[in-house]
């Protein structure tokens, strides 16, 4: 971008500068630190110059928005043609309760309705199983059959809305279950859009939420991307997510190249399956996390989207531009918010929400200053929704598109960003591919490493935590109201479920679970023989168990 | 003269959630302070916590939920080491647990329940302190 005599004249004012403007500050004024580094562990100078950026090539790196590589946005007009979509993950106690947050959170002007379903649902276990209880409906809603889902949704018309669901192993279960909701309203199926998480490759090392093993795991993945290919065109069936990496404790670079490397394997295997890439390619998703360090986070979003979208271009030879655009929501970091002096998470989500709009990202959600204690309460969740609100509507951040391009220090950790990622990709190339490197706890130790790391510069105040390691008030009491979830909610639901495994057609139950326990054996596509399972009020638990005969279940490579 | 035997720990973690980055982080800090520490894994009964306690042997067991169903399976732990006669061990707990449990968990045998936030050098001198050496 800058011609050579013009960067040689910069760099010689610099090394001019240095010997002469500088000291004479840095005598009366030292810098704070012996050394700056972002959480990557990147380096960061005093100042960045036209130096720093001397290679990038403004048509080949860049570009325009709405073309490749798409490192200043995948849509042309960005958000003066349509914001993000503001999408809050919600979801507690019974399918009632949650409908309930959902139509508040949609008259609040939420966009998009994102759902958090229990632990017990997380695991494929009905709500009466013995390893639910003291679980049903407490860390989201409970979801067993059908009918759940059918008061989860009810009032909700499925052509009106998106809806992520954050499910992996079950995904096929929760999905045949909106798809059989969506029957019901009379929607057609070419007009159901949302997500289904299902990216079961990042659960053996991050979230860790696995029934299956490897294999079989990805095996289910791929079914939902095969059936979304060809029967559901509107459905994103994965959400390739970095933000669960990111929280278990690894870096930036870390989440940024073990989540591409996620997509790669997944693409690899739909590959398999004998579809083009540019059949399904276009509705592959992602996600991730915005932690603290503002400039980090907003490089890292522009270098995913650059870095997948070469990855698709030059490594999967995809054709269709929308085969290469890497399209993500993205979570303020869970994990930065403090217990201590809780307000203050306020601030911290506004400005990791910030990065989020800053580095060009298409969906978002924004934690509640709550979330360190409890599942948000409704004033905690509109402040949050409010926040980004604000962003779009005040700040005058969503004028103009990719505004933080042409900065010295973006572009140049832009670049590092991604080519710090291209070595870990290679490295996981070298090891075999993911299943490999997890298999070897490749993953599980590098994050787990950089956990141990980022806990001991907080132990040792190297990294100050506002109002948790430093500025803490003695003697603290909690000024905001929690949320609790009534203990009665797990009698009712169990109650009710098994009325319904009393009241239903149990021979068409029983019918469909050997209907399906033959198709897994034969290694067909599951999604058909489930959303008939589904209709039929086979419970998700009842799913899950013949799928646990048949897979055999993962058992934890414990790596500390 | 008699050495003292390392102090041995079990981190254990009851519940169905799978945020395990704090017990792993504590479970390496103490093993970083010398001692011997035995991690669980997730998704334990109180039935495995309490079967691997009497196997190991141990002094202390540390149990980390973030789940919110320590109401319903702390007082299961309780009972079971109970029953098995290892009223000595050292319990303590971590992750969200309500201000508003906490004197109900204590009251229960749980003798000391660590917050978010809290550094782990408090633990380690916490577990220092309150476990009787062995020999």
């Amino acid at each position: 971008m800058f011609d050579k005599e013009e960067i040689e004249k910069i760099k010689r004012e610099q090394e001019r500068w240095e010997k002469t403007t500088l000291p004479n500050w840095t005598k009366h004024y030292p810098e704070r630190k012996g050394e700056f580094r972002n959480h990557s562990g990147m380096l960061i100078k005093s100042i960045y110059t036209p130096e720093d950026v001397k290679a990038l090539d403004y048509l080949k790196d860049l570009g325009f928005p709405g073309e490749y590589p798409f490192t200043r946005g995948l849509h042309a007009t960005m958000y003066r043609g349509r914001l993000w979509t503001m999408r809050l993950f919600a979801g507690f106690g019974t399918a009632a309760d949650t409908n309930k947050r959902f139509k508040y959170l949609l008259k609040e002007g939420e966009s998009g309705l994102s759902t958090a379903f229990d632990y017990p649902t997380i695991m494929g276990y009905d709500s009466d199983h013995p390893m639910a209880r003291g679980e049903v409906g407490i860390c989201g809603v409970a979801i067993s059959s059908l009918q759940d889902m059918e008061i989860l949704f009810n009032g909700i018309p499925l052509n009106h809305v998106t809806t992520s669901m954050t499910i992996n192993g079950p995904a096929a279960m929760l999905l045949a279950m909106y798809v059989a909701v969506g029957d019901k309203q009379g929607v057609p199926r070419e007009k159901i859009g949302g997500t289904t998480q299902n990216d079961n490759l990042k659960e053996f090392f991050a979230q860790k939420l696995c029934i299956f093993p490897p294999k079989s795991s990805v095996k289910l993945t791929t079914d939902i991307i095969e059936y979304c290919a060809r029967h559901l065109p509107k459905w994103n069936p994965i959400s390739i997510s970095g933000y669960h990496i990111r929280e278990a404790g690894a870096t930036a670079l870390q989440e940024l190249a073990f989540t591409l490397y996620d997509g790669i394997a997944y693409v690899e295997s739909t590959l398999e399956r004998g579809l083009k890439v540019d059949d399904f390619a276009p509705r592959l998703s992602f996600f991730f996390a915005s932690h603290n360090d503002f400039f980090e986070e907003i490089a890292k979003f522009r270098a995913a989207r650059r870095l997948w979208a070469k990855i698709m271009k030059e490594r999967f030879h995809a054709k269709n531009p929308r085969s290469m655009w890497m399209r993500m929501h993205i979570q303020t970091s869970g994990c930065t918010l403090t217990a201590q002096q809780p307000l203050n998470n306020i601030e911290r989500t506004t400005i990791q929400a910030l990065a989020a709009v800053l580095g060009g990202t298409q969906s978002l959600h924004t934690n509640s200053f709550d979330e360190a204690l409890c599942l948000p309460t409704e004033e905690a969740v509109r402040v949050a929704l409010r926040t980004q609100q604000i962003i779009a509507y005040e700040s005058g951040a969503a004028n103009t598109v990719d505004p933080m391009a042409g900065s010295y220090y973006v572009e140049a950790l832009t670049n590092e960003m991604e080519e710090k990622a291209m070595e870990y990709i290679q490295k996981i190339d070298d090891m075999g591919g993911a299943t490999a490197a997890i298999e070897k706890g490749f993953f599980q130790k590098e994050i787990a490493d950089s956990a141990y790391k980022y806990q001991q510069e907080v132990d040792e105040k190297k990294r100050v935590i506002v109002g948790c390691n430093e500025y803490t008030i003695e003697e603290e009491e909690c000024p905001i109201k929690l949320l609790r979830v009534d203990p009665k909610v797990e009698k009712e639901q169990v109650a009710r479920l098994q009325k319904l495994k009393r009241e239903r057609d149990n021979r068409k139950v029983k019918e469909s679970l050997e209907k399906l326990h033959y198709a897994a054996e034969k290694d067909e596509n599951l999604m058909p023989t489930i959303i008939e399972a589904i209709k039929a009020y086979t419970t998700l638990g009842e799913i899950t168990e013949v799928l646990r005969k048949v897979y055999g279940e993962y058992k934890e490579l414990i790596v500390i | 003269m008699q050495s003292t035997r390392k102090i041995r720990v079990l981190i254990a973690k009851p519940g169905l959630d799978s945020h395990d980055r704090g017990a792993k982080v504590v479970a390496r800090a103490l093993r970083d302070a010398g001692m011997e520490v035995i991690y669980t894994g997730l998704r334990q009964t109180p039935e495995q916590i309490v079967e691997t306690a009497l196997q190991e042997d141990v002094d202390v067991i540390g149990l980390s939920i973030l789940s919110g169903a320590h109401k319903a399976l702390f007082p299961r732990i309780i009972e079971l080491l109970k029953q098995k006669g290892l009223t000595d061990i050292v319990i303590f707990a971590g992750g969200i647990i309500p201000e508003e449990d906490i004197p109900e968990m204590k009251k229960l045998g749980i003798k000391e329940i660590f917050g978010p936030g809290t550094p782990t050098e408090t633990i380690i001198q916490y577990v220092l302190e309150n476990v009787p050496k062995r020999t």
